[in-house]
């Protein structure tokens, strides 16, 4: 239940908050200690730990409940189909999608892009046609684009970012124009932390009627989403990002888009009719789903939908954004550290480069300490080089980390700090 | 924390800090870049080499402490040596960063590299030991790729 009464009355973030001991016991992996220290895990930006309920549904489902989905006539496929399809109905009502006909269930983000750039881009892109998107995209919202670009004729450009790691919005308008037939941009950087103008680019975008993908790989473990609302034209996420199993993704589409839309993959279940001679496909959502889907695996990002929903979005967006700037502040008074990526709406991820220790050193040295962190590039070489850096440490948060999680990270930064000097 | 004192001793770090042979020389016969797509550490060798003795190795590049002093550690090891004694010291390293954790290896015959034998401990970190490795080995074979630790 939205806790719309407190955020109506602007009540302190506190009043916004959960039982932070209670969601940290529903994740049975915080509570085995690595090398006979507690784990504190923040690289949750590149996967989340998933809780109990999320673990037994997908073991029920295999002992209970599995059978191949449609089209069975029997009991435990009728089973299956039926909570494959309320899974459906889940993440529906999870993005406020108008309808199930909109929710296409895929591997994960990287697929969901690749299913727009390979259905939409490759079908509708012409010679001298640009895609935009921004400096700070993960690889896999660059690359696609660049192999449609290649099949079709069409640009790929690119919005500037500025040094704190914000879409500058002026150069970005500018850059919108007749020949843009798609805008795909991260929603939250999973680099820098960056929360995008989503609102601004969208209404941008519809003042010239380009449509707008989001990657919001970043943002469904942290902030609510309402696609109806938002009115993008596709949003893209992977479930193992928000405490689902890992092979399971979702893309939101419009449904007028993904009407017009060929299907990006051939195979069974997609079909009305096959023969030699001619293939009907199927109707919406089942066009897009070639073969036998990740059933156990989606019904494993149900169960975690229905998880996050129990805690409740706001007071997740409003908890974690304490516990971030509370690591912001402790992280920013070590002076040999300096913290990439200083935008003013941020969420989930603190990145930084501590002077004279390399980040994969760091990596290492806090792993010692039970610390988990990523080190490197995450997957984002093009801010890495926009920003004259080779790489970064990352701390990203998930709704169980604490404020004494990075107490002990500013802890262990200290004593490498030491170490190195 | 003793498996990470091991692999940070104070000569990996004094490397780190200090590295020997650091920087583009005025002339050079061979030389190759190396590239480590995990962590985005690049190095770049350079040797001059006659008659298949090794006269010069010098480096550059952006890298971990691992990567900095495995790279300059290893130019003081192969500056007059044989360039097939320059593959054999690697064999020697490449076994010694790989060993079973276990394993009791006696490292005496490593000479200065010893102080790698700590990798071994660390499966992640050991590309990050044989970047400049590879990197040199490609140098001297005159190949003209980029060599990646994939």
């Amino acid at each position: 239940m939205k806790d719309i009464a407190a955020l109506e009355k602007n009540v302190p973030a506190a009043a916004l908050t959960y039982d932070i001991d209670s969601v940290y016991n529903d994740f049975p992996i915080l509570h085995k200690p690595i090398r006979d220290k507690e784990l504190i895990f923040l690289d949750n930006a590149a996967s989340t730990q998933k809780p109990q309920i999320v673990i037994d549904t997908i073991n029920r489902y295999y002992q209970e409940e599995n059978a191949n989905i449609h089209r069975g006539v029997y009991y435990l496929s009728e089973v299956a189909t039926r909570k494959y399809e309320e899974a459906r109905e889940t993440v529906r009502k999870f993005l406020n999608a108008a309808s199930e006909k909109e929710i296409i269930f895929t591997s994960g983000t990287t697929d969901s892009i690749n299913l727009v750039a390979n259905a939409f881009g490759r079908e509708f892109f012409k010679p001298g046609d640009e895609i935009l998107i921004t400096t700070m995209e993960h690889h896999s919202n660059i690359v696609p684009w660049q192999m449609i670009c290649e099949d079709t004729g069409a640009k790929l450009r690119v919005a500037p970012i500025n040094d704190q790691g914000e879409l500058l919005i002026d150069e970005f308008e500018e850059m919108i124009n007749s020949r843009t037939k798609l805008i795909s941009v991260v929603y939250v950087s999973n680099s820098l932390g960056t929360v995008n103008p989503v609102e601004k680019i969208i209404s941008l975008a519809r003042s010239q009627n380009v449509p707008v993908l989001l990657d919001a790989a970043q943002a469904v473990a942290h902030t609510p989403i309402d696609v109806q609302k938002l009115d993008c034209d596709f949003l893209a996420f992977s479930s193992h990002k928000i405490f689902g199993p890992t092979g399971v993704g979702v893309l939101y589409g419009k449904e007028k888009h993904l009407e017009k839309m060929r299907p990006f993959k051939g195979g069974g279940d997609m079909i009305l009719q096959v023969t030699f001679e001619k293939t009907t496909y199927n109707a919406l959502p089942h066009k897009f789903e070639a073969g036998t889907p990740n059933m156990a695996g989606v019904i494993g990002l149900a169960s975690a939908i229905d998880y996050v929903t129990s805690v409740g979005l706001e007071k997740i967006h409003a908890y974690e954004k304490m516990v971030l700037d509370y690591g912001t502040e402790l992280l920013a008074d070590i002076d040999e550290l300096r913290i990439i990526g200083t935008a003013a709406e941020k969420s989930g991820a603190i990145s930084f480069i501590i002077d004279n220790v390399h980040p994969h050193d760091i990596g290492t040295w806090v792993d010692r300490d039970g610390i988990a962190i990523r080190a490197g590039h995450h997957c984002t070489q093009p801010v890495m080089d926009r920003l004259c850096i080779p790489a970064t440490s990352r701390a990203s948060i998930a709704l169980y980390n604490r404020k004494s999680d990075f107490d002990a990270l500013a802890s262990s930064l200290k004593t490498i700090i030491e170490v190195f000097r | 924390m003793d498996e990470l004192r091991e692999l940070y001793q104070q000569v990996i770090l004094d490397h780190n800090k200090n590295p020997k042979n650091y920087g583009k020389p005025e002339a050079h016969s061979h030389d190759s870049e190396g590239y480590n797509p995990l962590c985005g550490d690049r190095i770049h060798v350079y040797a001059e080499i006659e008659d298949e003795i090794i006269k010069s190795v010098r480096f550059e590049g952006s890298g971990c402490a691992i990567s900095k002093a495995s790279a300059s550690v290893m130019t003081t090891m192969l500056i007059g040596k044989t360039v097939a004694e320059a593959k054999s010291i690697f064999d020697g390293f490449q076994e010694m960063i790989t060993a079973d954790v276990n394993s009791s290896p006696n490292y005496d015959k490593m000479g200065k590299l010893a102080v790698f034998s700590g990798v071994r401990e660390f499966p992640t970190r050991v590309k990050c030991a044989s970047l400049a490795w590879h990197t040199a080995l490609a140098a001297i074979d005159k190949s003209d790729d980029v060599v990646s630790t994939e």
